[in-house]
């Protein structure tokens, strides 16, 4: 469709004069936008429930007192007191590091692969996209497999389990490449990089402060994501016999199942990544609309 | 990255005395990162499964495969990731299609794609906690025995990190559908029926597919809910390999998880090119 | 991807493709309204079609065509009204089962299946045999002159093209009435003129009613039988095209379609008097006093004047917008800008800097409400 001129498509879309508020997706009339909607409010409660209720099972799990009936924060607080070894406090530690680290380098060295092949060598984003997809298919615990002698090598110089990030940076491909892929064909990236070379800027500056601003959003989802995996990542620290956040719950698991610590802490990381995403699909918002 | 490089469209010329066009200079690090941390530990694997204890080479590992508990684990890894996959895809294809319909910037979407993209990477350790919370002995609903059948109730708690991830994959399919082909369909006499028969069916399949493999290969590597199961039986693959890794028994069973892992991976491969075929297919409707 | 050739567009020398034996229908909205919440998309709209009228809505985005255009297919409800085809009330009838033929902006075609299965797939619905629908699939592809392209894929054609599928497409299931939501707008200029064209050619042979929407006035002017201008919701003014540009209804139509000079004049009895010259007014019955008389730019003619005098109609050439055919004069006058329209080679005599003088020819022009006080600043 290269003859209808997007921009142009754009404005014609908006030309079919119905308030914005008005446009409903799908063009549906009254009685089918009920049904539709019958639908989508029993699927939503459905799926709601079969989401919310082992999560919700968790948070009165991490409630509970010793004596059934009785409630206690004894399990929230024991999430900095929790002894060791390794102390609980010191695993959430290293795996929020973990979490800053491999986004940071999601940050320094994917985010400006990416813009540079969709600005210079475009033949070449085939063969990216085909190397960001691998890891979620090549299962982890094979890329363990093959990390290992790898990893042998590493610890001769750092034993740290903050030398995890390589890997997870790795595992994180996927989701980010497809949150920065949605914001960079939203952002017509050609367009805007040859108006800033005509204008005269240089290809950093042309990255930098013109379209990196335009997809910040993209950027920060695909970090959010990355953060959410390092949080829940199991697998790999497991096998290479590093301790995170989640070894660490499952080490305390084989020895009291029941223990309130590992659903309180469970619980809460999963809150504290959902809030971070949450946060930002508002955020995005106001750029929008200052865009407009 | 000097300025005066050519561009892919030739509208700048080449300023005489530059070095030629190095744009594929800037893919470098990120080439040598994933050379390192993907493609070598991959290679590195297919290498060793075929490495003999002794150094040389052999079928052995592979012929090793094929004992009993080992055909179990790889029957069981595939069965349960049939289960979970086609549960997950058609669970959460309904629900990418709820969430898709509704107003863009709703709260409902919002706080659906936060949850997927959370829920899609806690499942693990996590994942089994939540269960054993839920309808675990002490579970709040009912202690139910029946969810710790192999594979079917683990199965289904699957889906609770399969269904998240079916939503993040194939939401931008149904966000594709454009709104002119459901209107000419009606247009052109075409009921609901016949939309969904004729139009979005058809257009959305390969998606839809490409998704369920990707949810297939996704389910292979998961291992960790079912650890939390204690039990000694090894029931999928990911297990076994862990066990030859972790366990101190001696160098008998130094490549043989190599050997596993090579399996694993014919089965990848075998889904993988599945799925980019298909998305090729797809790509060929796209504007 | 396909280039999109200017083709040369022959007339047709059959019309026998489709039926038309088969009698024109009257499409009849009466006192139709639709708004989005607060906001009035449509007041209370009366308006016929006569059978194998081309009518085209025109106006500004969201004045209220498109609105009109999809409650008449049934792609939306009216809150009030009432809509008849063929004296037939279809208010309620689904848009599945309406019979109409509509072509959309852009976009449109199912992606997945082919030019021909595109055509064919309202007799698909319709359970006519393969056999049956392939015949009329071509049948209507020649109508277009696309048989051609039969198996190629949206993608592999141009936009000119895909619209002439659209319409190909719409006319396959031999509808009783034709709809078109701004078909030609995501089109280049040249493809443009030669798809509206085209299109009212068909129109014209088939003898189909049709509705067609558009926000461009040349369009509306070019192949309308009848023009409807519409503004927040209302039909301003419904007249064939030559009196909705020469007799506007009101300011805003006169000023929406077609170019206006705005300049301060005074009525006395049935004329007005603009700068010194007395010209008749479209409404005789305007009453006296200051107004603002809209006078078209064509009706200005030039000469140059190198008598050095100063008059309210002498001034200074500004600038010329060279349009082809003709030319745009702006003159200033001193207190006002004055536009006019002239034949290229009048226009080259008159270069920028020179004295003209200027006269008004003695059309019939509208006149408002003065917005300040009689004497321009």
């Amino acid at each position: 469709m290269a003859e209808l001129n997007p921009p142009l498509a754009d404005l014609a879309a908006d030309l079919t004069g119905r308030p914005a508020a008005a446009r409903r997706p799908g063009g549906l009339r009254a009685s089918q936008r009920r049904r539709l909607n019958l639908f989508r409010y029993t699927a939503f409660t459905i799926f709601g429930l079969f989401f919310l209720l082992p999560l919700l099972s968790m948070v009165r799990f991490s409630l509970e007192g010793l004596t059934p009936g009785s409630w206690s924060v004894a399990a929230w607080t024991q999430l900095v007191s929790y002894p060791g070894p390794p102390p609980l406090l010191s695993s959430i530690e290293i795996t929020l590091e973990l979490a800053v680290i491999s986004s940071g380098v999601m940050l320094i060295l994917v985010v400006p692969t990416m813009i540079w092949i969709r600005l210079r060598v475009q033949w070449f984003s085939r063969v990216m996209e085909f190397i960001c997809l691998l890891p979620l298919t090549i299962p982890a615990i094979v890329l363990v497999v093959g990390l290992a002698p790898i990893y042998n090598q590493i610890e001769r110089y750092n034993v740290s389990a903050l030398m995890l990030f390589w890997a997870y940076v790795v595992l994180a491909l996927p989701y980010a490449y497809r949150a920065l892929a949605a914001g960079l064909a939203a952002v017509d990236a050609k367009t805007l990089s040859e108006a800033a070379r005509s204008l005269g800027a240089r290809w950093p500056t042309v990255m930098l402060r013109v379209i990196v601003p335009n997809m910040w959003q993209a950027i920060l989802n695909s970090l959010l994501l990355t953060v959410a995996l390092v949080l829940g990542e199991f697998t790999v620290a497991y096998l290479l016999g590093y301790v995170n956040l989640q070894t660490n719950l499952f080490e305390i698991s084989r020895s009291s199942e029941n223990a309130g610590v590992l659903f309180s802490a469970s619980a809460a990381t999963l809150l504290f990544a959902f809030i971070l995403l949450l946060i930002l699909s508002y955020a995005g918002r106001r750029l929008r609309r200052g865009q407009r | 990255m000097a300025a005066a490089t050519a561009t892919k469209t030739g509208a700048r010329p080449v300023r005489a005395g530059r070095r030629p066009p190095l744009a594929w200079v800037g893919t470098v690090p990120f080439l040598a990162y994933a050379g390192i941390f993907l493609l070598l530990p991959t290679g590195i694997v297919v290498w060793n499964a075929f490495k003999g204890n002794s150094g040389g080479w052999t079928l052995s590992n592979i012929s090793a495969l094929n004992t009993g508990p080992v055909r179990t684990a790889f029957k069981g890894s595939i069965e349960l990731c049939v289960i979970s996959s086609v549960a997950g895809a058609v669970l959460g294809a309904i629900l990418a299609y709820a969430v898709a319909s509704g107003n863009p910037e709703g709260l409902i979407r919002r706080l659906y794609l936060a949850g997927s993209g959370v829920l899609a990477q806690f499942g693990g350790v996590t994942l089994a906690f939540a269960f054993l919370a839920t309808i675990g002995p002490a579970g709040l609903l009912f202690k139910a025995g029946w969810y710790s059948n192999f594979p079917w109730g683990i199965g289904l708690i699957y889906a609770y990190f399969q269904i998240p991830l079916m939503v993040l994959v194939f939401l931008p399919a149904i966000d594709g559908l454009k709104i002119q082909w459901r209107e000419a369909a009606e247009n052109l006499g075409g009921s609901t029926w016949h939309y969904w028969r004729y139009i979005a069916g058809p257009l959305l399949t390969p998606a839809f597919t490409g998704a369920a493999l990707l949810l297939f290969a996704n389910a292979l590597s998961a291992f960790a809910t079912i650890e939390a199961w204690e039990d000694q039986i090894n029931y999928v693959v990911p297990q076994s390999i862990s066990g030859s890794l972790i366990s101190e028994v001696g160098l008998a069973n130094a490549h043989e998880g190599d050997a596993l892992a090579l399996g694993l991976i014919v089965v990848v491969v075998i889904v993988m090119t599945g799925y980019f075929f298909l998305q090729r297919r797809a790509a060929r409707w796209q504007s | 991807m396909a280039s999109d050739e200017v083709e040369y567009v022959s007339s047709p020398t059959t019309s026998t493709k489709f039926d038309v034996t088969r009698a024109s229908v009257e499409v009849r909205l009466e006192g139709l309204s639709r708004h989005y919440g607060t906001v009035v998309a449509l007041d209370n709209l009366d308006l016929t079609i006569r059978p194998g009228e081309l009518i085209a809505l025109l106006g500004p985005s969201g004045c209220g065509k498109t609105t009109t255009l999809r409650l008449l297919a049934g792609l939306e409800d009216a809150d009030t009204g009432s809509i008849n085809v063929a004296g037939r009330d279809i208010t309620h009838l689904p848009a599945s089962k309406r019979d109409m033929g509509m072509v959309f902006q852009a976009y449109s075609l199912f992606p997945h299946m082919t030019v021909q299965e595109n055509v064919a797939f309202g007799l698909r619905l319709r359970r006519q045999s393969a056999a049956a629908r392939d015949k009329r699939a071509m049948e209507m592809l020649e109508l277009v002159e696309l048989a051609s392209q039969a198996d190629r894929f949206p993608h592999q054609i141009s936009g000119g093209q895909q619209q002439r599928v659209a319409l190909a497409r719409a006319l396959a299931i031999e509808p009783q009435v034709l709809l078109l939501d701004e078909p030609l707008s995501a089109l280049d200029a040249k493809v443009r003129a030669q798809l509206r064209d085209q299109i009212r050619r068909i129109q014209l042979e088939v003898g189909i009613t049709t509705l067609f929407v558009t926000h461009d006035q040349e369009e509306a002017l070019a192949i309308a039988d009848r023009v409807g201008v519409m503004r927040a919701g209302r039909l301003e003014q419904l007249a064939v095209p030559t009196e909705v540009y020469s007799r506007p209804a009101s300011a805003f139509v006169a000023e929406f379609v077609g170019l206006s000079n705005k300049l301060a004049g005074t009525v006395s009895g049935s004329t007005v008097t603009v700068r010194g010259q007395e010209l008749p007014l479209v409404d005789s019955s305007t009453p006296a006093g200051s107004v603002i008389a809209l006078v078209r730019p064509e009706a200005v003619t030039l000469a140059s004047d190198s008598s050095g005098d100063s008059g309210p109609l002498t001034g200074t050439v500004i600038a010329t917008t060279f349009l082809g055919a003709t030319s745009r004069v702006t003159v200033d006058l001193g207190d006002v800008t004055i536009l006019a329209q002239l034949r290229t080679s009048e226009a080259a005599d008159l270069p920028a800097g020179s004295r003209v003088s200027l006269t008004i020819r003695p059309d019939p022009v509208l006149v408002s409400a003065a917005e300040t006080p009689a004497s321009e600043e």
